[in-house]
């Protein structure tokens, strides 16, 4: 771990502003980015604690949503009985992630910034784009079980590791964002995340200064909502594939139909023509092979993580299947 | 007064089942139990000293080559830095198991990625951690580094000690009437104690003392003295807990010859704790291993043949080969027997000792041919197994000593409800999930090592038991003062266990699964002799004494033991040997293991739903502890069928998946209720407490039992463990809509 300033700040404002110097970091649950400073594979010069800057609550919006504040915790947001009644996916995503010691110190906001788990990223000794533009990918030819299998590139293959912001892509939320001066912008979680592109160092559209200070959720989406992880263990692993869903029925054909996807690329995966072609539909396996074919359109394997192509058509499809009830 | 025993004869007189006392065997809580979950127990790096000072180890970037020079001119600027420490004393790699000199030492030359090569001291371990990051280590790389232990360029050994030709196995191959014939493939393996591996080394003079985490402190003890080039009288280790060992705490490791150089060049003691992820490159990997197994059975499922030929891997220059076919060699029958052994030399991280080495994945491979046997003979398993149980030995023509193997069979089956079972593989599907039954056998080699303990009951009728023996979390305390208590006929509180101080009399340590038994013996041997002495002061025949309730009796007096002793303690020093009864009956423990799966249809994931244990270990000395021991060992092996793999990249071997986030070791969810039901049983030929190992024997087979459960749910035959969803996906059934 490098030597490092410490600032706590009491409120937004104070922390955009602390934030201002170059090399500085927020720090929130500090689940994450800890575990990375002390294998100086990020080196703040200085942290801003926003621990104590409120945005520790979920409001009702005008909209007939949610605002979660950026500080809620993920066991906090999980239980809140209003996300459980009428965000039911976006519970269960979080609660298929990580542990409870976790998810107690884990926030929203830090959790969106949740970095790779790519095993190059992590070790120091190997090169890595991520953390070092230009250096190489070393996950390319090496062991890349866990890797992306859609938009990846040639200079990375790592995966967006998260569960919380694929219910969030599922449910089209929207991350609130304040910047120098007070300015706010709000960007959909969906386009929140990037594809690494010949940028992989950059895992988000937020810039250095910019803080998140809520994700809003729009009025409740009715319907049945999944949230399925694949994984190597029962508890305390990554998705393989993830899938969010939301999906409402009305006699007998997919009425709406919202999908996201977890561990197959480098942001929460959603494909709006994957909706379009469920909604209005009778449901069928010959409908859901099609909607598995789109989504795996342009799947490319390295190696070792081939296997999740067709572990994300099973998945899809039983996923579906569950979302669509009887079947005819 | 020594009493000293060598086990050349059986121990039939069986005392410890005619003492009033009855505490061994009981399910007494451990004494060390309060102080762990008040974090009283001091572990290794929770030492406070004055002036501790703290180093972190810097690895080798390289898998291959020579270091050329350390560039210490940006770190030595740091505030905290008080030195870079690397020298031809450091160690390349931990010592192997009973080593009893030092392992490899000089660190220029690397041998694998991630070698320690410096050690960097700092007033914090922060500041000391970032030196070790920031230090330029100057590396010549070689090109030729070698990782693929079945690479078609290398010439692996065949080490003539592990080698068996018997009989014509092809012939009783061609002739079966039923035959397997299979190539398996197991993955390295990593312990991943959960207290990671430190050493506090501190110098009075040329005295020094090492506080460590360590198995088998008289060997440690010979190891880092002779690491030192120092006498080993100069060296006192002191390791009264151990946060789990399982092999990888048993023989002297870099960083405490490193904490040792460096405390004694800035004249303060020194602390080296590995981080986690040091604990995954830089200790003991279990080898991988890939096994051929050859069964050749008549008509009637009894096996004519067994080959069983293996390949692991280690560094160059280390002995230890992981001795895969130690239970091959006497659980079963037949008569024609081709066992053999190879070794490919890697830059690989060193290969030793991890939890049951050898039957661990041994047993693991060959029980998973035994269901294919079972399988294309359409005998039911269990007979099966029960068919094959030898007269003797098939190798040596010994007896066995005790052995409840076809016990252990019968009643796992029967407490499963194995006649449930459908032996027609993928029969069983509610909803998405596939449910299948498997069961596997247990065996692991026993030993007896040889081990003192010294005795002091004193003046005022309480007792000190101290031996340099560990407990790694397996019950020591607790056996120890079991024993104790039994034999001076005392409640545990009167009772005071000291053990890991290389002051003590000097034990088997913990490796093995003998230190239970072995340590054993020496207590209730000290223990004789002073019932002896307590008999002749009482003024009766040792065999009328009776002890209880601090109290002696025998020959018709009676006396408190303060009275009897009057001012004067007794002490004694009870030593074990290992004899001949190792040689004149093939000593083993024994059991069985069933379990339960549902692999789900869609995704390929597999949960074990129910495992059961029925284990045979001769004398239980504690059903607490030797349960919980079974338990581990049984996650063991579910983590081993399900999730356990190091990876190693293919390009420079280095540890890919070095932290438990990606090490998947079975958490919580993985494991379901796990029943274990230990068998009465006495081995009169194992040591005079009539015990055998236990600690190891959870694991030796289980893994087949679920991956044997596997096959029965879905029809899928994984050969490459670990059994992940994406190897089992293309045998699952195409999905159908409802």
């Amino acid at each position: 771990m490098r030597p490092f300033d410490y600032h706590r700040s009491d409120d937004a404002g104070d922390a955009v502003k602390a934030a201002g110097e170059d090399g500085a970091l927020f720090i929130a649950g500090g689940t994450n980015l800890l575990d990375l400073m002390k294998l100086d594979l990020m080196t703040p010069s200085r942290l801003v604690d926003i621990n104590r800057i409120g945005l520790d609550e979920i409001t009702e919006t005008e909209a007939g949503g949610l605002s979660i504040g950026a500080l809620v915790t993920n066991s906090d947001c999980a239980a809140d009985a209003r996300i459980r009644e009428d965000y039911e996916v976006l519970s269960r995503a979080i609660l298929a992630g990580a542990s409870g010691q976790l998810r107690n110190k884990a926030t929203t906001g830090g959790n969106l910034c949740q970095r790779t788990r790519c095993y190059y990223f992590y070790d120091p000794d190997m090169v890595c784009n991520k953390r070092e533009p230009g250096s190489g990918c070393s996950a390319i030819g090496g062991a890349n079980r866990i890797h992306a299998i859609l938009g990846a590139s040639d200079e990375c293959i790592a995966t967006y590791p998260g569960d919380m912001a694929v219910a969030m892509a599922a449910l089209d939320a929207h991350v609130v964002i304040e910047g120098q001066g007070g300015g706010t912008r709000t960007v959909p979680v969906r386009e929140f995340h990037r594809l690494p592109g010949d940028q992989p160092d950059k895992d988000n559209i937020l810039e250095p200064e910019e803080l998140i200070t809520h994700v809003t959720l729009p009025a409740p989406a009715r319907g049945r909502h999944i949230y399925r992880k694949v994984r190597d263990r029962a508890s305390y692993a990554f998705a393989l594939v993830s899938i969010a869903a939301v999906v409402e029925m009305e006699a007998g054909k997919i009425a709406s139909a919202s999908l996201a996807f977890g561990g197959l690329a480098h942001k929460p995966w959603h494909d709006p023509s994957i909706d379009d072609l469920l909604t209005g539909e009778a449901p069928s396996d010959a409908l859901f092979e099609k909607a598995a074919d789109i989504l795996l359109a342009d799947a490319e394997g390295q190696g070792s993580n081939d296997f999740k192509i067709p572990l994300a058509r099973r998945t899809l499809k039983a996923v579906l299947r569950d979302a669509t009830g009887e079947c005819s | 007064m020594t009493r000293h025993l060598k086990m050349d004869e059986p121990a039939t007189d069986r005392l410890l089942d005619q003492l009033p006392s009855r505490l061994t065997g009981a399910p007494m809580d451990r004494p060390d139990g309060p102080k762990k979950v008040s974090g009283t127990a001091t572990y290794a790096h929770e030492w406070q000293m004055d002036g501790k000072t703290f180093g972190v180890l810097a690895r080798a970037p390289v898998a291959k080559g020579k270091l050329v020079r350390i560039d210490k001119s940006a770190i030595e600027k740091l505030p905290g830095i008080l030195g870079v420490f690397s020298e031809d004393r450091f160690l390349r790699n931990p010592a192997q198991g009973t080593a009893d000199e030092a392992p490899v030492q000089g660190v220029s030359e690397i041998s694998y990625f991630g070698q320690p090569i410096a050690l960097v001291v700092a007033e914090t371990f922060e500041q000391a951690r970032h030196g070790a990051h920031i230090l330029e280590l100057v590396c010549e790389a070689e090109a030729d580094g070698v990782f693929d232990p079945e690479a078609s360029n290398l010439a692996p050994e065949k080490p003539e000690d592990d080698q068996l030709d018997q009989g014509d196995l092809d012939k009783a191959m061609a002739e079966a009437a039923f035959s397997v014939d299979a190539t398996y493939r197991t993955p390295s393996h990593n312990s991943a104690a959960m207290e990671p591996h430190c050493s506090i080394a501190s110098w009075d003079g040329d005295e020094l003392t090492l506080r460590g985490s360590y198995q088998m402190v008289k060997y440690n003890v010979n190891e880092l003295a002779d690491s030192l080039g120092i006498e080993p009288e100069k060296v006192r280790i002191l390791t009264p807990f151990v946060g789990g060992g399982f092999g990888s705490k048993l023989g002297i490791a870099p960083e405490a010859v490193a904490a040792a150089i460096a405390a004694k060049a800035i004249g303060r003691p020194v602390c080296v704790t590995l981080t986690r992820q040091q604990v995954f490159e830089n200790v003991m990997r279990r080898s991988e291993s890939r096994q051929r197994l050859r069964l050749a059975a008549d008509e009637t499922g009894k096996l004519t043949g067994i080959g069983h030929e293996c390949l692991v891997s280690n560094l160059p220059g280390e002995s230890f080969h992981e001795p895969i076919l130690q239970a091959t060699h006497f659980i079963y029958g037949g008569e024609n027997r081709r066992l053999g052994m190879e070794v490919a030399r890697l830059n690989l991280m060193c290969a030793g000792s991890v939890r049951a080495p050898g039957e661990a994945i041994g047993m693991q491979v060959l029980e998973n041919a035994m269901d294919e046997l079972a399988h294309v003979s359409g005998i039911d398993p269990v007979e099966l197994r029960k068919r094959n149980i030898p007269d003797v030995h098939p190798e040596e023509g010994t007896p066995y000593s005790s052995r409840p193997f076809a016990e252990a069979l019968d009643e796992g089956a029967k407490r499963f409800g194995w006649d449930k079972r459908n032996p027609k593989p993928a029969q069983t599907r509610e909803g998405e999930w596939l449910i299948g039954m498997g069961m596997a056998a247990a065996a692991r080699v026993n030993m007896l090592m040889e081990s003192k303990a010294r005795v002091i009951l004193k003046e005022d009728g309480t007792a000190v038991v101290e031996t340099d023996m560990t407990d790694i979390g397996t019950g020591t305390y607790a056996i120890l003062t079991q024993i104790c208590c039994d034999m001076l006929g005392l409640a545990p509180d009167k009772v005071d266990t000291r053990l890991g101080d290389s002051n003590f009399p000097k034990a088997s340590g913990s490796g093995g699964s003998f230190g239970a038994s072995s340590s054993g013996s020496s207590v209730y041997l000290a223990c004789q002799d002073i019932r002896a002495e307590l008999a002749r002061r009482l003024g009766c025949e040792e065999d009328a004494l009776q002890l209880q309730d601090g109290k002696a009796t025998g020959g018709g007096k009676d006396s408190a033991l303060p009275a009897l002793l009057a001012g004067e303690a007794i002490e004694a020093e009870g030593h074990i040997e290992p004899g001949e009864t190792m040689e004149k009956a093939k000593q083993a423990t024994y059991g069985s293991y069933f379990a339960e799966v549902a692999v789900n249809a869609v995704t390929g994931e597999t949960r074990v739903r129910r495992m059961l244990g029925v284990f045979g270990a001769g004398r239980i000395l504690n059903r607490k502890t030797a349960t919980s021991q079974c338990y581990g060992g049984m996650t063991w092996g579910i983590g081993m069928a399900l999730h356990e793999a190091m990876e190693f990249d293919p390009r420079d071997g280095h540890v890919v998946n070095n932290d438990l986030a990606e090490y998947h070791i079975p958490v919580n969810l993985d494991v379901p209720q796990l029943d274990v039901v230990l068998l009465e049983e006495r081995d009169d030929w194992a040591s005079p407490i009539q015990a055998k190992g236990l600690g190891e024997l959870g694991l030796c087979g289980a893994g087949a039992a679920v991956t044997n459960a596997i096959f029965n749910a879905t029809g899928v035959r994984v050969r490459d463990y670990p059994a992940t969803l994406d190897k089992i996906l293309d045998g699952l059934p195409e999905l159908e809509m409802a």
